[in-house]
C-alpha cells in the first residue's frame, strides 16, 4: 500500500510522542534531535505550556540571551496569563527591552525572587551561578548540542530530569584552547551536552522532528542527505508551494543571472575565477554585497504558504552567511557601501536558528589554499545551508573540488569518540555537486 | 593565522631573515632554567635512550641507557635523572615567602582570607621543542605510580626511591605546561616561533635547527640556505650535521651507527656473563665498558648541537626585555609550584590516571580563561602585537578632539561623559560595542555611540565613545579618569581581564548526566599502580 506523505500528521504524531514522554514517560532525559527549521521553538514553547499546565514547575535553559528572550516572548504570545521569570545578569542592558512590556513577565537577577513562579527561563551561563536553591521537577535543555559538557556539569544540579531539544548537525561547541587530553572519554568537558548525556545514559528515549517547515522542497533532499544521511527528512512544503520572483528583469550581469537561477531552482553559484586569496577576498565580498543589492533594488517578492498575497523580500528577510568575523565586517562595509542597510550579516556560529528568505553565502573554502579542519566543518556548512526559505546563493571561487580532493581529512583519531558522518569533506562535496548544476560563472 | 603574522612571513622570505613578531619577551625566563634534552629509543614507546641535563652550558650532564630495552638499566637512567631534576627542584621549594590566598570555611561557607606559604621563585624547564614536551609527560606517566620498595616491600620490581616522585613532579610540569602563557616547562621552538617569523612552514618551525638558522643566519647566509643545511646537510659517514631535536632520533643514526653499537655492547655483555675465570671476566669487562663508553659518546654526539642551540635560543631570548605583565603569569606558576609541593609534602597520592568529570571542566574553564587573558596582556604589554589586533580591527588607536559632559538620568546622577575620537583605523564596532583602555593599569570601559561622519580625505573618521566606569562615586569624575584633548589612547574591543567561571559542583555531586559521582571502586584503582601480566616482558 502506497501512502502519500502527509507533513502534518507526522509531524504531529512526533509532536504527540514527545509530549507525552515528557509529561507521563518515567526516564530522568528525552532527547529531541531537530533538522533546520522543524519546528523546534514551537515544540519547546508547547512542552513548557503542557508542563506548566499540569502544574509542574519548569526551568528552562538556553544558550544565548537572544534566545531566551526569544522564548519569553513566543510564551507570552501562546499564553499572556502565564506566569514567567526571566533570570538574568546583573549586567547593564540584560534583555531584551520588548519584555518590559508583558505584563506576565517578572525579571530579576536573582533566583530567589522568581521562586514559585511556573517558568523561569535564563541562559546556561547565568543558570551555572544560581546555588542553594530547590531543584526544580522538569527542565527544558533548548539547543543542547550547542551546549557544551562542561556547562551542562554546572547546571545538571539544578533539575531532576530535562527535555533536551536541540539540531545535531548544526556547528558543535568548541574550545577555545585544546581539549585533546580528554577526548574519549564519556564526559569530555568539550563535547556537546547531549554526547555526555547519551554516553552516561544510554538507555535515554531519543526522538526526532521528521518534518522542516523553512526549508524548501528544493533544499530539503539536498541538506537531509548531504548532512543528515542516517536520519532523513522531508520539507513541509512541495515544490510549487513557494515562489520567489523579480518586479525588474535580470540586466544580464552575473549576480543578475544568479539570482533568476535561485529563484528558479532555490540554488545558486556564482563563481569567480580560481584565485588564491586572503580570507577577506575582495572581489568575493564585493559580489556578494552586489548581489544582496540586485535582489533587493529588483524588487523581489515570496510567494509561500504563510501569505495569501506575495510578500516583499525586503532587507530584513535576507542575511549574508561567512566564516569568519572579518569576512562578514568586509561584507557590511561593502554594502554600506552600496547603501544596503537591515540585512543580517554575520558568521555560521551567530546565524545559527535563525531563518530568512534568501540568503547569500560566502563559501567557506573559497579562495583558500588549504582546507583546514574549520572550514571542514560539516555543522558550517550546514549552518549556512540550511537558513532560507526559498533560495541560497553561494559565491565561490573556482576550484573548491580539487582544493577537497587535495585535502583529505587527516584529523587523528581519538579511541572511544564517536565518529560523526558525514564528515566535512564528504558533506562539501555533496553540496558542491549539487551547487555545480546552478552555477553561474563570472568575471567581475 | 593573523594578517600580520602572515605579512611577517612573507618578509621574512622576502628578507630571508626572520622577522620580529614580538618587542619584548612574552615569557618569563628565570636565572638559573634547566635544560632537558632527551632522547628516546625509536619503535618503543616511552623507551628513554639518553639526556643531557643540567643549568650551566659548559657542563650539561649526560644520561645513556646502553640497551633501552633493559629495565634495569632504564631504571637506573631514571634513577640519575631523578638525581639530576629533583634537586634542582627541590631548591625552589623551600624559599617562601608570605601570601594571602581566598578560602571558603567548608563550615560557614565564607570566604576568608588565610596566610599561606609562596614559594619566591620555582624551577623552570626547558625543552627543545614540543615533542620533548610531551615526552616529559609520557616519562611523568611512567613514573608516577612506580612503587618503591619503601611504599611495598613486595612489589616485583621496585623503582629506585626517587623515581616516582620525579614522576609526579614531571607530571605536574607536563600539565601545567598545558596552561597558555604558563613558563614552568616551555619548548625552545614555541618560544622562538612566538617571537620570530620565519619564511617556512609552520612545520618546518618545529626544527629548532632551521628555526635558528632564520633567525640568527650564520654570516653571508640567508636564512632559507642557512636552514636548508640545517635539514638536510650530512657530513661523509652519512650524519646530519645538525641531528633533530629530539626525542626522536634520525633513522640514519639509528642504523648506521646506534644499533651496530648496541649490538657490540649486547655481545660484550652476553661474553661477560659466560667468562669462566676472573682474567677472562676482567678483559671482557673492560670491553663492556668500552662499548658502553661508545655509545655514550654517540649519544653525546647528537645530542650536544640541540643542546647548545637551546642555549642560543635562550640568548636570543634574552636580548628581548620582560613584558610587563609576564611576571603576573609567572606568580601563577609559582602558585601552582607551590601547590604541587604542599600536595607532595601532605602525602597526597599521585596524580590519577584521568580527570574525573568535574577536575576536567575546572581545568578547561581555567585554560579558556588563561588564553583569553594571554591575549590580552600580549597586545598590551607589546605594541607590535596590538598592531597586529589593530590590522584585525580589534584594536584602534584614537585621539581625543572632544569631550562633552552628560550623566546619568537617575536620583545620583553619575557621570557618563561622551569622548570624540579621531582615528584613520577601522575597528569592528558596532552600536555599544564596548570598549577598553588601560587606565592606571585597570581597565576603563567604554561603549560605541555613534560614528561622526564619512571619512575625510585623509580617511579619518570620528567616532563618539562613551565613557561607563572608573570614574569614582562623585558626580563629578575623578581627576584623571576621563581623557582629554589631544590624548592619543588605545582602546581595545577584547576585554582586559577575565572573569572567572561559576563554582562547579564538587566531584562526589557529580551529576547523573555525567555519571554521577567517581565509583569508589575508581578512586582506589586510580591510586594503584599497573598490575603486572604476563605480557609484562619489559
Amino acid at each position: 500500500m502506497s501512502t502519500v506523505f502527509d507533513p502534518g500528521a507526522e509531524a504531529a504524531r512526533a509532536t504527540g510522542a514527545i509530549l507525552d514522554d515528557t509529561l507521563h514517560g518515567s526516564s530522568r532525559g528525552i532527547v529531541v534531535d531537530s533538522p533546520p527549521g522543524a519546528g523546534k521553538s514551537t515544540l519547546v514553547v508547547r512542552a513548557a505550556l503542557e508542563l506548566a499546565a499540569a502544574g509542574h514547575p519548569l526551568m528552562v535553559i538556553a544558550q544565548t540571551n537572544a534566545q531566551v528572550d526569544d522564548l519569553v516572548v513566543r510564551l507570552a504570545e501562546k499564553d499572556p496569563e502565564l506566569p514567567v521569570g526571566r533570570l538574568h545578569s546583573s549586567d547593564s542592558d540584560p534583555y531584551d527591552k520588548v519584555l518590559d512590556g508583558l505584563a506576565n513577565v517578572t525579571k530579576s537577577a536573582k533566583a530567589a525572587d522568581l521562586a514559585g513562579l511556573d517558568v523561569v527561563i535564563s541562559t546556561a551561563a547565568k543558570w551555572a551561578h544560581v546555588k542553594n536553591v530547590e531543584p526544580w521537577g522538569h527542565a527544558i535543555v533548548d539547543e543542547a548540542y550547542q551546549m557544551r559538557s562542561d556547562a551542562l556539569l554546572a547546571v545538571a544540579g539544578l533539575f531532576e530530569r530535562a527535555l533536551f531539544v536541540g539540531d545535531p548537525g548544526q556547528l558543535d561547541p568548541f574550545s577555545i584552547v585544546g581539549a585533546d587530553q580528554w577526548a574519549g572519554l564519556s564526559y569530555d568537558p568539550s563535547a556537546s551536552a547531549v554526547s555526555t548525556l547519551l554516553a552516561h545514559n544510554p538507555e535515554l528515549p531519543q526522538h526526532r522532528l521528521p518534518v522542516s517547515w523553512r526549508l524548501p522542497a528544493s533544499a530539503a533532499p539536498l541538506v537531509s542527505d548531504a548532512f543528515y544521511p542516517y536520519t532523513p527528512f522531508r520539507s513541509g512544503t512541495d515544490h510549487g508551494d513557494r515562489k520567489l520572483s523579480f518586479g525588474v528583469a535580470s540586466d544580464g550581469s552575473g549576480p543578475d543571472r544568479v539570482l533568476d537561477e535561485a529563484a528558479e531552482s532555490g540554488w545558486g553559484l556564482l563563481e569567480l575565477p580560481a584565485r588564491h586569496t586572503p580570507r577577506t577576498d575582495p572581489e568575493a565580498v564585493r559580489a556578494v554585497a552586489l548581489v544582496v543589492r540586485r535582489l533587493l533594488d529588483r524588487g523581489g517578492v515570496a510567494t509561500s504558504e504563510r501569505a495569501d498575497e506575495p510578500v516583499p523580500v525586503t532587507a530584513d528577510r535576507v542575511a549574508v552567511g561567512t566564516a569568519h568575523r572579518d569576512q562578514a565586517a568586509a561584507v557590511r562595509a561593502a554594502l554600506a557601501e552600496l547603501g544596503v542597510t537591515g540585512v543580517a550579516v554575520d558568521t555560521a556560529n551567530r546565524l545559527q536558528g535563525r531563518e530568512f528568505d534568501v540568503t547569500v553565502v560566502l563559501h567557506p573554502l573559497s579562495g583558500r589554499p588549504d582546507a583546514t579542519a574549520f572550514h571542514l566543518e560539516t555543522g558550517r556548512l550546514c549552518v549556512l545551508a540550511s537558513r532560507h526559505r526559498h533560495a541560497c546563493v553561494v559565491v565561490c571561487r573556482e576550484g573548491v573540488a580539487d582544493l577537497l580532493d587535495e585535502h583529505p581529512s587527516t584529523e587523528p583519531v581519538q579511541l572511544g569518540v564517536t565518529v560523526k558522518f558525514p564528515d566535512g569533506w564528504e558533506a562539501n562535496h555533496a553540496v558542491l555537486a549539487h551547487l555545480a548544476e546552478h552555477r553561474v560563472r563570472w568575471r567581475p | 593565522m593573523s594578517l600580520i603574522t602572515t605579512l611577517a612571513r612573507l618578509e621574512a622570505v622576502d628578507t630571508g631573515r626572520a622577522q620580529p613578531l614580538a618587542t619584548v619577551r612574552h615569557r618569563h625566563l628565570t636565572d638559573r632554567p634547566l635544560v632537558l634534552v632527551p632522547l628516546t629509543t625509536a619503535g618503543e614507546a616511552g623507551a628513554p635512550l639518553g639526556a643531557l641535563v643540567g643549568t650551566d652550558r659548559e657542563a650539561p650532564r649526560l644520561l645513556a641507557v646502553a640497551q633501552p630495552r633493559d629495565r634495569d638499566l632504564r631504571f637506573a637512567f631514571l634513577a640519575e635523572l631523578a638525581e639530576a631534576v629533583l634537586p634542582h627542584i627541590e631548591a625552589y621549594a623551600d624559599v617562601v615567602e608570605p601570601a594571602e590566598r581566598n578560602e571558603t570555611d567548608p563550615a560557614t561557607g565564607k570566604k576568608t582570607k588565610v596566610e599561606v606559604e609562596l614559594c619566591t621563585d620555582a624551577g623552570q624547564l626547558i625543552v627543545p621543542s614540543r615533542a620533548g614536551v610531551e615526552f616529559v609527560r609520557l616519562l611523568g606517566r611512567s613514573m608516577r605510580f612506580r612503587r618503591t620498595a619503601e611504599d611495598d616491600p613486595d612489589t616485583p620490581y621496585p623503582a629506585p626511591a626517587r623515581v616516582p616522585l620525579l614522576g609526579r613532579w614531571l607530571t605536574h610540569y607536563g600539565e601545567r605546561a598545558r596552561v597558555p602563557g604558563s613558563s614552568l616547562l616551555l619548548a625552545a621552538t614555541d618560544l622562538l616561533n612566538r617571537h620570530w617569523a620565519t619564511g617556512q612552514s609552520s612545520l618546518e618551525d618545529q626544527h629548532l635547527g632551521a628555526l635558528l638558522s632564520w633567525i640568527a643566519p650564520p654570516a653571508g647566509s640567508s636564512g632559507a640556505e642557512a636552514a636548508l643545511r640545517a635539514e638536510l646537510a650530512r657530513d661523509g659517514e652519512g650524519q646530519l650535521l645538525c641531528p633533530p631535536a629530539g626525542p626522536a632520533t634520525d633513522p640514519d643514526f639509528d642504523n648506521r651507527l646506534l644499533a651496530p653499537a648496541i649490538e657490540r655492547y649486547d655481545r660484550a655483555r652476553t661474553a661477560l656473563a659466560s667468562a669462566e675465570d676472573g682474567l677472562a671476566a676482567d678483559a671482557r669487562l673492560g670491553e663492556l665498558s668500552g662499548a658502553e663508553r661508545e655509545i655514550r659518546s654517540l649519544l653525546a654526539r647528537v645530542m650536544l648541537p640541540t643542546w647548545d642551540a637551546v642555549w642560543r635560543g635562550l640568548d636570543l631570548l634574552r636580548e628581548l626585555p620582560e613584558g610587563a605583565r609576564a611576571e603576573d603569569r609567572w606568580t601563577r606558576d609559582r602558585w601552582s609550584f607551590t601547590a604541587h609541593r604542599d600536595r607532595v609534602r601532605s602525602g597526597e597520592p599521585p596524580q590519577p590516571r584521568r580527570d574525573d568529570a568535574v577536575t576536567a571542566a575546572q581545568k578547561l574553564a581555567s585554560r579558556e580563561t588563561a588564553q583569553a587573558q594571554l591575549e590580552a596582556q600580549e597586545a598590551l604589554d607589546d605594541p607590535l602585537v596590538l598592531a597586529g589586533r589593530r590590522l584585525a580591527g580589534e584594536a584602534f588607536l584614537a585621539t581625543v578632539t572632544d569631550v562633552e559632559m552628560t550623566y546619568t538620568e537617575s536620583k545620583r546622577p553619575s557621570p557618563r561623559p561622551l569622548v570624540t575620537v579621531r582615528t584613520d583605523e577601522r575597528p569592528h564596532l558596532s552600536e555599544r560595542t564596548k570598549v577598553y583602555r588601560s587606565l592606571e593599569g585597570k581597565p576603563q570601559t567604554a561603549e560605541f555611540v555613534r560614528a561622526e561622519e564619512e571619512p575625510d580625505q585623509d580617511g579619518d573618521v570620528l567616532l563618539v565613545l562613551r565613557i561607563l566606569d572608573r570614574m569614582g562615586r562623585g558626580k563629578e569624575p575623578a581627576p584623571g579618569s576621563v581623557p582629554g584633548p589631544g590624548d592619543r589612547i588605545a582602546w581595545t574591543l577584547f576585554e582586559h581581564d577575565q572573569r572567572g567561571g561559576p563554582k562547579l559542583p564538587d566531584p562526589e555531586e557529580t551529576p547523573w548526566t555525567h555519571g554521577g559521582p567517581p565509583g569508589a571502586d575508581a578512586a582506589t584503582r586510580a591510586e594503584q599502580p599497573d598490575p603486572v601480566t604476563s605480557e609484562d616482558l619489559l
